[in-house]
C-alpha cells in the first residue's frame, strides 16, 4: 500500500462521521473555551480496562476523564485519567520481572525489591487528587501548545502502599542528600529523546503522606495508572506520580534533565507552592503544589436547568491546605452566596459541595470558586504562563433555566 | 519512492504500540509527506490537529524547535523548513 491508498483508506473509514460528531453524538462534554481543532480532536474512545474517556490524542495515549467520571468524589479507576509523555509504554508481560532499583550516591546500600517486598511493608493509605499540571491547558487565554486537556486530567483516588521513607530507609539515607529522583519503565521511540525522569527534594521524599502506592481504591494499580507501582505525593502535582516506578535513586546533586530544568516549571513568584531549593531560580522555578480549585460537577456548560429550583455541586481541592468554603454568584460576582460542604475523605481528597439555586427561565451564568483556609480564592483570570500550568479561574458555567 | 517506504515502515513500526490508534489524515498539502515521515513515528498526528489553530507560524516554528532540541528527533533543515510551512499554512490560524 502506497500512502496515497493509505490515506485514501483512512479517509474512508473517517469520512462518514467526523470525529466532531462522533463526540457530540455520544455526549463528549468538550469545553466551549478550547480551541476548534482540540474540539475536533476530542473523541470518546477506550482504552484496554477502561471505560471511554476523552482521547486527545492516542500514542502518547492522553485521555481525560469526561464530566461524567466525578459524579462520586472518589474517582473509579476504570474512569481515571491516562497521561503518558514518551511512546514507548510497558504492558503487562513486560512488567511481569518488575523489581524495584534503590540506589543513588546519598544512598547508603543500594538494593532492589520485588512487589512481594513492597507488600510487606507496613501498609499507608492516603486519600489524594491526581491531577496533571497541565490539567486545562486547553482553556488557557491565549492557547499555549501542548495537550490541549479539558477539565478532567484530575481524579481522586485511594492509595495504598509503604511511604516512600520506609523504602528508602531500606538502603539507608546519608547525610548529603538532597534530592530523591524516580525512573520509570516507559521510553521514547528514540534514544535521543531525554527518559522520563522526575525528582523531588529529599524533605518531600521522607515526608509521611508521599507513598510507593501499589494499590488503587482497593485493588492493584490499572497499567494506565502505573502499575505496579507508582509514586504518590500528596498535595503536588501528579508529574512527580511516577507510574511503573523502576529506579529510585537518593542523590547528592540535583537531577539535571530536560523534565526538571526545562519542562514543568512555572514563572518564580507567580504561584504559591512548596520550596524546592536545589532546583528554584530566581527566573522560574519547578512546578510543586497543587492550587486552590473548583469545578461544577453535576452540570456542564449549555445544560438546562428548572429555574423554579435546582441543585449545583461539584468539588474543591487544593494542596491540603483545606476549603474554607464555597462561593457562587449568579448576577456576575456582584453578590456571592455560600455553597453546603459535604464529605472530604481527608485534606488531599476532593471536598463535596452543593447548592440550591434558582432563576428566571433564560440564559444563566453561574460564578463558582472557592476559598482556601489560607484566605486565598480562585482568581477571575488563570495566570498566564508559559505552558499553561495550573488553570484555576472563577468557574463560568454558562446554563439555561426553564 | 523512498519517502512511500518509509512511510509505510514507520506506520507498520508505530500503529502496533496501541492496537485501537485510529488513523489521524492531516490535509494533503506539501510537507505531509515531511510530517509523516519526521513526526507520526514518536507520537500520533492528532497532536497538530489537537494544537490547531492558534499556532502561528513562529509558534509552530518553536515546536518543531523544541521537537528538535529537546526531544531529539534527527529532522535536517530542509524537512524542517517544510514542516513549519505546512503546519502554518494549513493547521494555523490563517487556515
Amino acid at each position: 500500500m502506497n500512502r496515497r491508498e493509505w490515506l485514501a483508506g483512512s479517509a474512508a473509514a473517517l469520512a462518514a462521521v467526523t470525529p466532531l460528531r462522533r463526540a457530540l453524538a455520544e455526549g463528549a462534554a468538550v469545553h466551549p473555551a478550547l480551541a476548534l481543532g482540540t474540539k475536533e480532536e476530542a473523541v470518546f474512545d477506550a482504552l484496554p480496562g477502561k471505560q471511554k474517556l476523552i482521547k486527545l490524542s492516542y500514542r502518547p495515549p492522553n485521555y481525560e476523564s469526561p464530566l461524567s467520571a466525578f459524579r462520586t468524589p472518589i474517582t473509579a479507576n476504570d474512569q481515571f485519567f491516562v497521561r503518558y509523555h514518551l511512546s514507548q509504554i510497558p504492558t503487562m508481560a513486560d512488567l511481569a520481572d518488575w523489581k524495584l532499583t534503590v540506589d543513588g550516591d546519598a544512598a547508603g546500600k543500594p538494593l532492589s525489591l520485588t512487589l512481594d517486598d513492597l507488600k510487606k511493608l507496613p501498609q499507608s493509605e492516603v486519600t489524594a487528587v491526581c491531577q496533571c499540571s497541565g490539567n486545562r491547558r486547553g482553556m488557557a487565554s491565549p492557547h499555549v501548545a501542548g495537550v490541549q486537556w479539558g477539565p478532567g486530567a484530575m481524579g481522586c483516588a485511594s492509595w495504598t502502599g509503604p511511604k516512600l521513607a520506609d523504602v528508602l530507609a531500606l538502603a539507608g539515607v546519608k547525610a548529603n542528600a538532597i534530592e530523591v529522583a524516580f525512573r520509570g519503565a516507559d521510553n521514547a521511540l528514540i534514544e535521543a529523546t531525554p527518559a522520563f525522569a522526575k525528582s523531588i527534594p529529599v524533605s518531600r521524599a521522607l515526608d509521611p503522606n508521599t507513598i510507593v502506592a501499589t494499590g488503587m481504591n482497593g485493588v492493584p494499580l490499572p497499567i494506565w495508572n502505573g502499575y505496579p507501582a507508582r509514586i504518590v505525593v500528596p498535595g503536588w502535582t501528579a508529574t512527580y506520580w511516577m507510574k511503573h516506578i523502576a529506579r529510585i535513586s537518593v542523590s547528592s546533586q540535583k537531577l539535571d534533565n530536560f523534565w526538571m530544568k526545562t519542562a514543568y516549571r512555572v514563572p518564580t513568584g507567580l504561584f504559591p507552592g512548596s520550596d524546592f531549593p536545589s532546583q528554584d531560580n530566581a527566573t522560574n522555578r519547578p512546578i510543586t503544589d497543587i492550587v486552590l480549585n473548583s469545578l461544577a460537577t453535576s452540570h456542564a456548560d449549555g445544560d438546562t436547568v428548572r429555574g423554579a429550583g435546582f441543585t449545583l455541586s461539584g468539588f474543591a481541592w487544593d494542596n491540603g491546605t483545606g476549603i474554607a468554603r464555597m462561593e457562587f454568584s449568579i448576577n456576575d460576582g456582584a453578590t456571592w452566596g455560600v455553597a453546603m460542604m459535604g464529605i472530604s475523605d481527608g485534606p488531599f481528597a476532593f471536598q463535596t459541595w452543593s447548592t440550591q439555586l434558582a432563576a428566571s427561565p433564560g440564559p444563566l451564568t453561574v460564578l463558582i470558586r472557592a476559598v482556601s483556609k489560607s484566605g486565598a480564592v480562585q482568581p477571575d483570570k488563570a495566570s498566564s504562563n508559559p505552558a499553561g500550568y495550573h488553570h484555576n479561574a472563577v468557574q463560568r458555567l454558562s446554563l439555561v433555566a426553564v | 519512492m523512498r519517502s512511500m517506504i518509509v512511510i509505510a515502515g514507520i506506520v507498520a513500526l508505530a500503529l502496533p504500540a496501541l492496537a485501537d490508534e485510529q488513523p489521524v489524515v492531516l490535509k494533503e498539502a506539501p510537507g505531509l509527506v515531511q510530517i509523516t515521515v519526521n513526526c507520526s513515528g514518536c507520537h500520533s498526528l492528532d497532536y497538530v490537529r489537537m494544537n490547531a489553530p492558534f499556532l502561528t507560524a513562529d509558534a509552530w516554528k518553536a515546536e518543531v524547535g523544541k521537537m528538535r532540541a529537546a526531544y531529539g528527533a534527527a529532522i535536517d533543515d530542509e524537512d524542517s523548513a517544510k514542516i513549519i510551512a505546512y503546519l502554518a499554512a494549513n493547521y494555523g490560524p490563517a487556515s
